[in-house]
């Protein structure tokens, strides 16, 4: 292997990409040939590809210090090796805490493995951007996977609806952003970011703003801010729950280093504009996904809108335009894809085969029928409730620090006013698991060994990472400059 | 031990919590003496602290400081003075009868009724022996949770409601703190609370963050009219939930004030405090009122505590007054004295009220004051507790609740005739509400069938209530060693109080 790399130094930051594109093919063939015999083997095989890219990434991705490689269209630094780990953890965890879901749904199938591994490159691809081109090539990479995993389940027609419906408004995002690059490569005479930087100095051209505007646009879109949320609760809601898992969690990785390569670093200079257009969507996000998801009796339709006003915090870091904002909404995204992975691996693990534990009323005295469930969700609640001793509690700390840190007053009161309106859904779950008796006719929820025990390492962590604090603070802190 | 005593009493309760959970239901007799175990043993340890207190300093003392958050300034810092020790011992004390009470009364998953108590108990004395405003924050709003869960689980019929109500009035009162210590924190390079005290703001900036601290100690106290979350979640919660909530969590509100809001901005503190005392005494006259037609005893005894915690807020507040029409500050510290000695005694006296309640209601299962009658005949012995306890919320001399009140009437005498005589009402009306409730409930002839039937105390309950009575009478004869306790942070808060922090 290391000769192999000697060959080629200018590859070995690559490696996360490079491996994964090979284990893609791998894995295709490899469904190919075995896993149409034995469902099941390609799902495990994919977990092994993953720990070994994670391990390799380990070994030879860290260069510690910022590269450009392919003609300037590729970055590396500490922060995209800290975010390409990241993902392969995410992603692993998802893809366990599906496969059951996945079994007892008949969908069991290499394709589906192969599309979650294509959507993980488009977010590497996404984390390692330094160019317009770039950019999109990881754009759509991760959506069009997406949009094919909503799809999945071929039988289920609200699953093809809300497909139909995120690939069309998905293509008009993905338009508008090519749009929007169009009009800044037309400006500035090229697609490398840190070009467009340094030639992007001061706002107020028209054309750039014009050029700004349809790219926060599509930035918007893919987060799902408001107004461009739409898409979201359906896709939540309709999607089989493993994948509103998958589109729930890793993906806003990605999102999260499309605003920083793409605003924060290439567009610095237009700071003042695009901060200025993200501080209504910001607050428009907070306020209707909040509001909203108390109106919800879907719990998946509900942490679509909950997912909505966590976007809004993360999209706060951003309109504090600082160093400390942005390492803020980094920690606000790892915290939240965190908790985020349990909530839905609960939904997951409470369903099983011809059962979509998918409403609120299904949750309905869970403690009485599985402690254990009930107390893991109990602890993701109160951690997306930013309630101390959950670590959802110093994202929401690290976000108010940043607006006061560039006096945002009116903001600081928005979110904090917010946070207690989010708050009243959170209990809402917990009140259901813990205060009311269990329904009759509810089955028994899944009770696999493994996804279990993971489930249980993934609530304590928010504890663990909520009472020690300290070094997930740092690491987010050091990789932001 | 001496240099973690304070370490102990957080985490050795937490620790026997979480043992407790896991113990579960099948080993209940097991769950039950453990939890009795640690929380007599947590006592026990906060005992040296009251021996070894040197009640010469104003300083905190038992001092412990470890890095935390390095990134944020803020430490693993506790420590205790005596503003804090008697609500910390009070906290201590406190969850024993609780535990008590609960032995075999509560039936459906008591083990984890035990363990959210041990774990609030831990979480409340790290409430009050942070130095730390980031881990104050922390230790203030985790305990929410066991809270929110105590009263949903174990409380009446419309325990949903009051439980929710009571998360998000509380959760809204701390969020804006939060902010407002952030926004200090920036300013001071440090969480440190004496960081906080000693950092020049301007009068704008103080009046700002002070609206923020009473947002989020009102709601505590709580004031009015703020107070709408108490007599719902007291009527609801079990008696356990109720004595915490009063002894204890009404005091963090208390506490808030002298800890954070008179030294930290004292400047809008003299500006504002005519709001905070017009607040206190509407609190005493018409919650007073409000209490005397309540039907259900909890309800009653719920308002009050609003009426007398409107006491500990008169006391910290009215010291402005006193400074500008007399131009000293002796007569001063005697209001806050009365501020803390009320925050004590209506921690054991109120605890005692619902403690009394509890035992009614676990023979009869109604906390209605006319299901009750002359329940004297059935049960002298409870009886006489009663009427004790009654009596020292109305504040009668040689009990607990004399000393605090009239240490709070006294110097707001000093400020102005007029506050005194307002709040001197509440010996009228403490009286009427809390006599009247004694009246029908334990006097007159035998009510029905049920009463008829009532047993006396057993020794359990005896002996908790035995317990608090003794307390309650020792304060109420001989408080100096409490206020000696106090007296040196009490003269060092005035002055602070006083003082102006606006940068020249």
């Amino acid at each position: 292997m290391n000769t192999f790399l000697h060959l080629m130094p200018g590859m070995i930051p690559a490696i996360p990409e490079i491996f994964l594109g090979f284990a893609i093919c791998l894995v295709l063939l490899f469904e190919v040939f075995v896993g149409v015999r034995r469902p099941g083997a390609t799902a495990t095989l994919t977990l092994f590809v993953l720990v070994v890219g994670a391990a390799l990434t380990a070994r030879y991705a860290d260069v510690g210090h910022q590269m450009v490689l392919f003609n300037g269209m590729y970055v590396t630094d500490p922060l995209a090796f800290v975010l390409k780990l990241a993902g392969f953890l995410f992603v692993a965890v998802a893809l366990l805490y599906s496969r059951m879901y996945l079994e007892s749904r008949n969908i069991l199938r290499g394709e589906y493995y192969v599309l979650a591994l294509t959507a993980l490159l488009g977010i590497f691809v996404i984390v390692s951007a330094n160019s317009l081109l770039t950019v999109y090539i990881g754009v759509e990479l991760l959506a069009l996977s997406v949009y094919a995993m909503v799809a999945f389940d071929r039988e289920s027609g609200v699953a093809a609806e809300s497909a139909m419906k995120y690939f069309v408004l998905g293509a008009i995002a993905s338009g508008t952003l090519l749009y929007g690059m169009s009009i800044i490569y037309g400006l500035t005479g090229t697609l490398d970011l840190g070009v467009i930087a340094t030639k992007l100095t001061a706002s107020g051209s028209l054309g750039v703003i014009l050029g700004l505007t349809f790219i926060v646009v599509a930035v918007a879109f893919k987060l799902g801010a408001v107004p461009f949320h739409m898409w979201l609760p359906d896709v939540y809601e309709g999607a089989p729950t493993s994948v509103t898992l998958f589109v729930g969690t890793a993906p806003k990785i990605a999102y999260f280093a499309l605003m920083l390569r793409l605003l924060a670093h290439g567009l610095a200079g237009t700071s003042a504009d695009w901060t200025l257009m993200l501080t209504p969507l910001a607050v428009l996000t907070l306020i209707v996904g909040n509001l909203v998801a108390i109106a919800q009796s879907n719990l998946k339709r509900m942490l679509a809108y909950s997912t909505i006003g966590h976007v809004g915090f993360i999209v706060l870091g951003f309109v504090a335009g600082t160093p400390s904002g942005y390492s803020a909404s980094l920690y606000y995204t790892l915290v939240y894809v965190l908790v985020a992975l349990g909530s839905f691996g609960v939904i997951l693990l409470a369903s099983r085969k011809g059962f979509e534990a998918d409403k609120l009323e299904h949750y309905k005295g869970l403690y009485q029928r599985d402690p254990l469930l009930a107390l893991v969700m109990m602890m993701l609640m109160f951690s997306l409730a930013g309630v101390p001793p959950f670590v959802g509690f110093w994202a929401k700390l690290r976000i108010i620090q940043a607006l006061w840190e560039t006096s945002h007053l009116g903001l600081v009161i928005v979110s904090v006013v917010m946070s207690v309106v989010g708050a009243f859904y959170y209990l809402r779950v917990v009140k259901l698991m813990y205060f009311d008796a269990p329904p009759e006719n509810l089955p028994a929820t899944l009770r696999p060994l493994g996804p279990r025990f993971v489930i249980g390492v993934n609530a304590a962590a928010a504890l663990v990472l909520g009472i020690l604090p300290s070094p997930l603070l740092d690491l987010c802190s050091r990789l932001i400059h | 031990m001496q240099a973690h005593l304070l370490s102990i009493l957080i985490w050795l309760p937490i620790a026997a919590g979480i043992v407790v959970l896991l113990l579960g239901e099948r080993h209940i007799g097991a769950a039950r003496w453990l939890s009795l175990l640690a929380s007599i043993a947590t006592l026990a340890l906060s005992l040296p602290l009251l021996a070894d207190f040197n009640t010469h300093t104003a300083a905190y003392q038992f001092v412990e400081k470890a890095p935390w958050i390095p990134r944020f300034n803020a430490y693993y810092a506790l420590g205790v003075d005596g503003i804090s020790l008697p609500l910390v011992v009070l906290t201590a004390l406190m969850t024993i009868p609780v535990i008590i009470a609960a032995w075999t009364v509560v039936k459906s998953r008591a083990a984890q009724y035990f363990a959210a108590f041990l774990i609030m108990e831990g979480l409340m004395i790290g409430v009050f022996s942070a130095t730390d405003a980031l881990l104050f924050y922390f230790f203030w709003e985790a305990m929410l949770i066991p809270m929110f869960l105590i009263i949903g689980i174990w409380g009446g019929p419309r325990r949903v409601y009051a439980t929710i109500k009571f998360f998000l009035y509380t959760f809204l009162g701390s969020v804006f703190m939060l902010a407002a210590l952030i926004y200090m924190y920036l300013k001071a390079g440090s969480y440190s609370i004496a960081a906080f005290q000693a950092l020049p703001l301007t009068l704008v900036e103080q009046r700002w963050i002070f609206l923020a601290f009473l947002l989020a100690f009102a709601v505590k106290v709580p004031m009015w009219p703020v107070h709408t979350w108490l007599p719902d979640a007291h009527v609801e919660a079990p008696t356990g939930g109720s004595v915490i909530l009063a002894a204890i969590m009404l005091k963090m509100g208390g506490y808030g004030f002298l800890r954070f809001s008179l030294p930290i901005t004292p400047d809008a503190c003299r500006e504002l405090n005519l709001l905070v005392i017009t607040l206190s005494l509407i609190a005493v006259i018409y919650i007073g009122l409000v209490a005397i037609v309540q039907a259900d005893m909890k309800k009653l005894i719920a308002y009050s505590s609003i009426a007398h915690m409107g006491f500990v807020t008169l006391g910290a507040f009215v010291v402005y007054e006193i400074v500008r029409t007399t131009g000293q500050v002796q007569g001063a510290a005697m209001g806050m004295d009365g501020a803390m000695v009320q925050m004590v005694s209506h921690g054991l006296i109120s605890g005692a009220l619902f403690l009394c309640v509890g035992v009614l209601y676990d023979r009869m299962h109604t906390r209605e004051i006319s299901a009750y009658g002359g329940v004297i005949n059935t049960m002298p012995m409870f009886a006489a507790f009663m009427v004790m306890f009654a009596l020292a919320n109305t504040g009668l001399p040689g009990t607990s609740g004399f000393v605090g009140e009239f240490l709070v009437i006294l110097a707001s005498f000093k400020a102005s005739f007029w506050y005194s005589t307002l709040a001197a009402t509440t010996l009228i009306l403490g009286a009427s509400y809390t006599l009247w409730m004694v009246k029908r409930v334990l006097y007159g002839p035998v009510a029905n069938d049920h009463v008829a039937h009532l047993t006396d105390l057993n020794g359990r309950e005896f002996l908790v209530l035995g317990m608090l009575a003794v307390l309650v009478l020792a304060i109420g004869i001989w408080p100096e060693p409490l206020l000696k306790i106090m007296e040196p942070s009490i003269h060092h808060l005035v002055t602070q109080a006083v003082a102006t922090k606006i940068p020249a």
